[in-house]
Order: C-alpha cells, then sequence, then structure tokens
C-alpha cells in the first residue's frame, strides 16, 4: 500500500513557505480556510490574508485588484465554487487582462464523496480550458501540488489549479520540480499509453502492471498541466504506441480526453479512449464508491487499454 | 499633472471632452454617449482637480488610482487621459477600431492610464478594493477611486464588493455613482429599482453624501469631506443627467448606446459650441 499525503496539506505549507521568501504573496479564501489548508498561511501572515465571506465573485475581483497593485494572489475555495461562482470574474478580470492572479482549488472531482454532487466538481477543468489565457493544472500527489504551487508563484498570469479532498497515494519524490507545460513520463512502454491526471495517474500505474502480466506493455504520461497541453509528448506517444487511454476525474466532456482528443485527431489520429465521469451527476457516498460507480478504477483502465489496443488493428470497440 | 480648482477652466475642459466622446462613438458607429455626458463631469473633477496621477508614474509607484466600473463610459475616460496626456488625441479617433488600443471598453494592458478592465457591469468596484488593500499593504498614503453607475447596482458582485470594502474599513477608496436613473431599457426604477441608495449604502456601512454630479464645487466638496473618514469606504452618489450637454440626448434611454450620425454629431457639436 503506497503512502498517501494530503494534496491541501502540502499546498497550505507550500504557501507558508512561498509567503516567507516573498512578501508580494498573499492570499484569499471564501470561508473555506480551514479546508483548503490557506489557514495555515492566514496564522502565519494575518495581514496578508483576507478572507472574503461566501463572496467567490467579489474574491477573484479583489485578487485582480491586489494584482494590479503588484501583488501575487492565491485565491482559494472549493472548485465547483471557485470556478462556477466566479467563471465570469475569472474571464473578465482575471484572464482577459492577463492579471497574475491564482486560484488554487481544493475539492475537485468526485472523491469530494459524501457532501453530494452540489460539491462534486466535474466541470472545473472544462470550463477553466475554455479560456484564453488560463494555465491549468491537475496536480497528481502531495509532492507534485507543492511543485506545482511553486511553479506558480514564479509564472506571471493566471494560474488555476485543481486539488482534492482526499489523499492520494504518493508517486513522486519530495524533491519533484513542477515544470508547467511539460508531460512527465511515469512509466516506457510499447503497445499503448495512459495520458493521465490527477489520482487517475497511479490508477494507471497500476493498470500498466496488470496489462504486463496480460502480455501487454503500456506507458503513463502524467498530464500535470492541461494547458498549455504538451503536445509534442501527446503526438510522440501517439506515434510510439499508436493507441492512447485518458483518464481523469472530471467530466468525459472538456477535460484532459477532450484536450488529448483534440491534439491528436488533427495530427496522428490515433484510437483515444477516455475514461472520465460520465455525463452525470452521481451522489453521496465514500470516495472508494464513487470511484467505482465512474468507472476510475485500475480494472477499467484495463479493458480501456485493452479496447484501444484493439482498435488500432482496426478491430471494433 | 498641473490641478485646477477653478470651476470655469473645468467647466471648459469638460465641454472639450464632450466634443470628443461624440465625435470619437460617431467615427466609431457604435458606443455609449449617454452615460459618458452623465459622468464627464466627476470624472473632469477627478483628474484634473482631485487626484495625484501623471504619465510619467510607473504602475507601482505611490499615486491615486481610478476605476471605471461602468466601462461603458470608455470614451469620455479616454478622452480624459488623452487630454492628461497619457496617449496622443488622435488616438481618439480610432476607437472601437480594428488593431486600435482603444478597446470598447477599457482594457488596461492595452491603454496607458487605465488602471484594470471592465466592461461586465459589476467587477469594477471588487477591483478598486484590491486595489486599496494592496496601497495598504504597501503603506501608499494615496486613494482610490470607482465610478458606478446606477443600473450597476442591481449587479449582485457590488453588494459584495461593499460589504467587503466596509468590513475592510477601507478609507482610501472613494466611490462615485453615476445616478442618470435610466439604463438600457429604460427607467431604473421601471426595469428594476435600485433606490433608496444613500440608505443602501449607509446600511453597507459606508460614508454615503448625495451630491448634484454636474456641480464641480459640490464634486471637489465631498471629496474632500471623504478623505476626512479615515475608517470607512466612501460613497458619493451623483445626482446626474443622461446625456448632459446635449438638449436632444437628454434623458433618453435611446443615448444609452447609439451613436450620433452625421447630422445629430452637427448638431450635437454646435450646441457644445465646437469650432
Amino acid at each position: 500500500m503506497a503512502v498517501e499525503l494530503s494534496l491541501r496539506d502540502f499546498y497550505g505549507k507550500t504557501l507558508v513557505e512561498l509567503g516567507k521568501k516573498n512578501p508580494n504573496v498573499v492570499v484569499l479564501d471564501c470561508d473555506l480556510s480551514g479546508s483548503t489548508r490557506t489557514s495555515l498561511f492566514a496564522k502565519e501572515f494575518p495581514a496578508r490574508f483576507f478572507n472574503m465571506g461566501v463572496a467567490e465573485q467579489d474574491m477573484i475581483g479583489t485578487a485582480a485588484g491586489l494584482a494590479a497593485g503588484g501583488k501575487i494572489p492565491f485565491a482559494s475555495t472549493f472548485a465547483i465554487f471557485a470556478t462556477g461562482r466566479g467563471w465570469e470574474q475569472i474571464r473578465q478580470s482575471v484572464c482577459y487582462p492577463q492579471a497574475n492572479v491564482k486560484i488554487v482549488a481544493s475539492h475537485g472531482g468526485v472523491t469530494v464523496g459524501p457532501d453530494g454532487p452540489s460539491h462534486q466538481a466535474g466541470e472545473d477543468v472544462a470550463i477553466m480550458r475554455a479560456i484564453p489565457g488560463m494555465t491549468v493544472i491537475v496536480p497528481a500527489d502531495a509532492y507534485d501540488t507543492a511543485a506545482a504551487v511553486r511553479a506558480a508563484e514564479e509564472f506571471t498570469g493566471p494560474v488555476y489549479i485543481r486539488l482534492t479532498r482526499d489523499k492520494f497515494p504518493v508517486i513522486y519524490e519530495e524533491s519533484r520540480k513542477f515544470e508547467i507545460g511539460r508531460a512527465t513520463t511515469m512509466k516506457n512502454g510499447s503497445d499503448v499509453t495512459f495520458i493521465t491526471c490527477g489520482l487517475m495517474t497511479h490508477a494507471a500505474l497500476i493498470a500498466a502492471e496488470k496489462l504486463t502480466q496480460l502480455g501487454k506493455s503500456a506507458a503513463v504520461l502524467d498530464m500535470g498541466t492541461i494547458k498549455p497541453l504538451d503536445e509534442p509528448a501527446v503526438l510522440k506517444a501517439a506515434l510510439e504506441t499508436g493507441a492512447i487511454v485518458t483518464a481523469e476525474e472530471h467530466n468525459i466532456i472538456g477535460g484532459l480526453g477532450g484536450a488529448v482528443a483534440e491534439a491528436v485527431s488533427g495530427n496522428v489520429p490515433v484510437p483515444v479512449v477516455r475514461v472520465g465521469l460520465p455525463d452525470q451527476y452521481f451522489s453521496s457516498g465514500t470516495p472508494e464508491e464513487l470511484l467505482e460507480a465512474a468507472g476510475l478504477t485500475p480494472e477499467h483502465l484495463v479493458e480501456a487499454a485493452m479496447r484501444a489496443i484493439n482498435l488500432k488493428r482496426g478491430g471494433k470497440a | 499633472m498641473k490641478k485646477t480648482k477653478n470651476i470655469a477652466e473645468l467647466q471648459e475642459i469638460a465641454r472639450r471632452m464632450r466634443i470628443d466622446v461624440l465625435k470619437m462613438i460617431h467615427l466609431a458607429g457604435s458606443g455609449h454617449p449617454g452615460g459618458s455626458l452623465s459622468a464627464a463631469d466627476i470624472i473632469v473633477s477627478l483628474f484634473f482637480s482631485i487626484m495625484n496621477h501623471s504619465p510619467e508614474y510607473k504602475k507601482l509607484d505611490a499615486r491615486d488610482k481610478f476605476v471605471l466600473s461602468k466601462g461603458h463610459a470608455a470614451p469620455i475616460l479616454y478622452a480624459v487621459l488623452a487630454e492628461c496626456g497619457y496617449f496622443p488625441r488622435e488616438d481618439l479617433w480610432t476607437l472601437r477600431k480594428l488593431d486600435s488600443h482603444l478597446s470598447g471598453h477599457p482594457y488596461a494592458p492595452s491603454t496607458p492610464g487605465v488602471e484594470v478592465t471592465t466592461g461586465s457591469l459589476g467587477q469594477g468596484l471588487s477591483q478598486a478594493n484590491g486595489i486599496a488593500l494592496s496601497d495598504r499593504l504597501d503603506k501608499h498614503d494615496t486613494n482610490v477611486y470607482c465610478l458606478m453607475g446606477d443600473g450597476e447596482m442591481q449587479e449582485g458582485q457590488v453588494w459584495e464588493a461593499a460589504m467587503s470594502a466596509a468590513h475592510y474599513k477601507l478609507g482610501s477608496l472613494i466611490a462615485f455613482l453615476d445616478g442618470n436613473e435610466l439604463q438600457i431599457d429604460g427607467w431604473v426604477k421601471d426595469i428594476m429599482n435600485v433606490e433608496p441608495l444613500d440608505k443602501k449604502w449607509e446600511s453597507f456601512g459606508w460614508h454615503v453624501q448625495r451630491i448634484n454630479g454636474h456641480d464641480f464645487t459640490a464634486i471637489m466638496g465631498a471629496v474632500e469631506e471623504a478623505k476626512k473618514v479615515k475608517d470607512k469606504p466612501s460613497m458619493i452618489i451623483c445626482n446626474t443627467v443622461k446625456g448632459k450637454g446635449v438638449s436632444f440626448m437628454e434623458r433618453l434611454a435611446k443615448w444609452h448606446g447609439t451613436a450620433p450620425n452625421s447630422d445629430e454629431l452637427r448638431r450635437a457639436l454646435a450646441e457644445l459650441g465646437a469650432e
């Protein structure tokens, strides 16, 4: 059993580290600072922390104003509220003028669990990806999160980072460096490539092991940045393995799978089997139950890989 | 920037700015004359009499800043910025044209002197709050001014921002409300009543004044009053006339977003005494 660490714990800790290093780092939250772990920063730097109450639109606008004054605002709340309640503010006040605002949202995906569909964000990556000038990052574990948050602070311009409520199995070293826009090869393979983000990178590594037992060689490419997509890495995978399976804890529409299919279709048209949340609302439940119900399991990834391999040989889906 | 308190001088600048606004919108073939004309005297007061600003200043310098939350009044802001020397006056005639730095609504990255990007109503005050918080962190003894419209009061985000400005005791923030009583579809009171605005802003914890928004003495006096209030943001509600200065445009919703044709422009400029 792999060690599991909380992405949001590492977000909070990294904010404190950045706050010590750079006095321009400021943090905003919408009454969820305990959950998002921005409370760690608030405790250390109370004058540079702004709780905006339950008012996401105002939080985004205030962050844009702080950025206009040369600050580096990190604005946090749950993924569904950050991206849904504040979408047009993110488009108009942040991305259009390229304000240097970082939106780091926790509680993405169905692993939010028992709070139910009102709090489960399955659309956030799609709606952030649709905004010109937005960088979209979905870290795969806690160390990846810390590295991505550091990279976002160094980067000039709007960034959206999607975190989760649940702990994730650790797949990276503590020394992990995050390069925005660059995929990471987790495993080489020749028959099919898993292109994944978030929790599904770990699931794909397990699936790849299972495929070995079935005599198939699967590569795993962790696509931590959904936008800008590492197109060269995607096309290289398409050329080298001839079949792709994407996997994400996000609606099957418009997320990583959509981005990869868009890149592949016009360049190296190979089969792309997309695994993601079905286009529906789920229910309350444990994260494990919900992942199982959504088909986001290593077993399902093995099936998807076999289907992709079969498709490239001209077989039927 | 050289400042003046001379009323006749300010009136003369405002007259010329109104002429530029009408020419710009006519040449663009689209735009919003009504709300530019109603806000003209407020914006002229700010840039020529009240604010500590200069095209020479750097972005992060300690200086007063202005946010045009009712972004559709961009033409009057552009005319004033050109007059202040932020960019050449000839640029005004490129408003709303492809490749012009003067977009239909204010866009900070392209236009010198524009602090933040607006145009979608209700978003300016939050940004002004953010600027005021940033200035406070930098220990700048400066003011942030924000101009909103009365139709804009229908946006929920305005009231989120009203709450947070009071909560964070943003005494350096001075907001103006261009109360011209009209919005695109008609009278504000008929579309979605926003009054009583003074009571609303007071109850949100603001220092509130109500003045005639075409009276330069009243505008300058209200800002002096507002500056004395250090623990609350200030709202200066201005009674204004939409289309002010052009008789056939005054108090008509039609002129919210219609460009004058050649004949209308000629008549309007004649009324304003254009050479």
